[in-house]
């Protein structure tokens, strides 16, 4: 236990050296607010409790929203900031994870130069974790999200996929859905009305149908070019090669792809060998709700271990905890029990 | 001694006896009708337990059931990693019910899952909280909507006369059992046509946790494990 103390003690003072605040959250978080952010799937990871006053309470199942509200409410940028200590995770299935684990973390809320900023923080995680043996993987979902915006098809459409970008059977089906002729939709038997959703919402959404019943369907080529965009995979010179001959089939990725390329660039004159990190288009959608740009992970070879770092930019997220402002922000976590156990060479 | 789980009410009960007794195991409650104790004839070294079938999945997993008659959504419900647990011996031929999502049939425009997750980004939109979707199945019912990818929901706890939740305003759809889809109908829900979570039956389980040995009874009512 001391030992571990020593490790997440030594985690912080890298933070801070790099100029963050050291920051505390509470570990009684209220449910609302996650709830409303992740949705029911959070049920399922968080420990809910109740109480008659206050209602749903959570057991912090990360730092990142508390920080971020935190942030929003009475800080200006840029903000440097760092954390430590335990989060809970709710197991519906027995994967022999830990309900309580460790976790320090790094927040940067800076309005300056994206990449660089990306680079910085990457960098950082970099230094910290690569002497442990460790691999490095990275995404970037803005590609994606770049990609979705240039199709050629509804606002609508557009709004639908950029929903389930972190769902991707949902995501797929939408596609193939898109990519048809609408055939018309049979409606379902009528009945009395009840319920909160009224008539008029019925009426709108059908009228809705009437129009995405008159909508072509997305042109193959673009399908066929963000399913291939999906695909792209290897160590980041590699990729970020598919990606640029990519950007001539979906220009609309172009200004995705230089953002990359400029972060690449970053790591490079940071001394980084950037042939040995990984890079996947489609990395982090699963697993990272909250991510919208830059994503990375570092992994130790052993299964069944989690990502014994991770993080990634979440702009969106400050928007939605921001009540009307947003700030950019990227940061990420380290699991200190896990860099505690490869530096003492235990792979159990 | 093996230690038999049985629901301890009403239909189930009497259907669970007579299926065994159709197998030669004569099930029956011993002294007053009030009262939980029961007797096992036609097989030795067998007794009966009577408890409520929602507590069934659970006395199975902790072993101190052997063998017990459930639901298949009880177990699946209530179990994680359920098949560690338990293993179903035979299915019973009874107790059939689906466990099925059920929207306001007045919504027209609503037949499939698709439709709802596009009408719950709308909602939560318009309304400023996640469409509410009332069951008690909690875990079964998430899991079907991840696997899904229906987002923008939340669950409500509904213990009881989950039906009549939307009527009562406490939520916009339904989750739960049915075996006529009659009470959905009058309602005035209607069940979407991908909208089956899991198909449910009365079904005998063994307990993987317990010691002891059940071959005695597998063997008298004829069903291999």
């Amino acid at each position: 236990m001391s030992q571990l103390r020593a490790e997440i003690t030594r985690l912080l003072t890298v933070f801070q050296s790099a100029g963050a605040v050291r920051v505390e959250a509470d570990i009684l978080q209220p449910a609302d607010v996650l709830l409303d952010l992740y949705g029911e799937d959070i049920r399922a990871r968080a420990y809910v409790t109740f109480d008659p006053l206050r209602g749903e309470q959570m057991l912090r199942p990360d730092f990142t929203v508390p920080v971020v509200q935190s942030h929003m409410a009475e800080s200006a940028e840029p903000a440097r900031y760092t954390y430590a200590g335990p989060v809970f995770r709710y197991q519906d299935n027995d994967n022999g994870r830990a309900a309580q684990s460790e976790q320090v973390g790094y927040e940067v809320f800076d309005r300056g130069q994206a990449d660089a900023i990306e680079a910085e923080i990457f960098v950082l995680f970099h230094q910290i974790l690569m002497p442990l043996g460790v691999t490095a993987s990275t995404g970037d979902v803005g590609l994606l999200v770049a990609a979705i915006e240039g199709l050629t098809t509804s606002d609508a459409r557009k709004a639908a996929l950029r929903r389930h970008i972190w769902r991707p059977s949902r995501f797929q089906a939408l596609l193939a859905r898109f990519s048809q002729p609408v055939r018309a939709k049979a409606l379902g038997a009528d009945g009395q009305q009840i319920g909160l959703r009224d008539a008029s919402d019925v009426e709108l959404r059908l009228l809705q149908l009437v129009d995405e019943a008159a909508a072509p369907p997305i042109p193959q080529f673009e399908i066929e070019a963000l399913n291939d965009l999906l695909e792209v995979k290897g160590h980041l010179p590699e990729a970020l090669a598919q990606l640029q001959a990519l950007a001539w089939r979906l220009p609309a990725i172009a200004f995705a792809v230089d953002h990359m390329a400029a972060r690449l660039a970053a790591l490079t004159s940071a001394g980084l060998d950037v042939s040995q990190i990984g890079f996947e288009a489609a990395y982090g959608l699963t697993a990272m709700e909250y991510y919208d740009g830059f994503v990375f992970g570092f992994y130790a070879q052993h299964a069944g271990w989690p990502a014994v770092a991770s993080g990634g930019r979440y702009d969106a997220l400050t928007r939605v905890l921001g009540q009307g402002r947003d700030v950019p922000a990227v940061g990420g976590i380290i699991r200190p029990e896990f860099t505690l156990r490869l530096s003492e060479g235990d792979l159990s | 001694m093996i230690k038999l789980g049985v629901p301890s009410k009403g239909r189930l009960m009497q259907e669970t006896f007579d299926w065994f007794s159709a197998r030669n195991v004569h099930l029956s409650k011993s002294g007053s009708d009030r009262e939980y104790v029961g007797r096992v004839d036609g097989v030795a070294d067998v007794e009966l337990v009577l408890l409520s079938a929602g507590e069934i999945p659970r006395e199975l997993a902790a072993g101190r059931l052997h063998m017990g008659v459930t639901g298949t959504d009880l177990v699946h419900e209530k179990l994680t990693n359920w098949s560690d647990a338990v293993e179903p011996v035979a299915e019973m031929g009874f107790g059939f019910a689906d466990l099925i999502i059920a929207v306001p049939a007045c919504w027209r425009d609503v037949t499939c899952l698709h439709d709802l997750d596009a009408v719950a980004a709308r909602f939560r939109a318009q309304h400023g909280f996640r469409l509410r979707v009332a069951t008690k199945y909690h875990r079964l019912v998430r899991q079907f909507m991840k696997a899904e990818g229906v987002a923008d929901y939340q669950l409500v706890d509904s213990q009881g006369a989950t039906e009549g939740a939307v009527k009562n305003e406490t939520a916009e759809a339904i989750a739960d059992i049915t075996s006529t889809g009659a009470t959905i109908e009058a309602n005035h829900l209607r069940i979407l046509q991908d909208g089956l979570v899991l198909k449910s039956q009365a079904t005998l389980w063994h307990s993987k946790v317990a010691e002891g040995d059940c071959r005695a009874l597998i063997a008298k009512i004829g069903a291999g494990s």
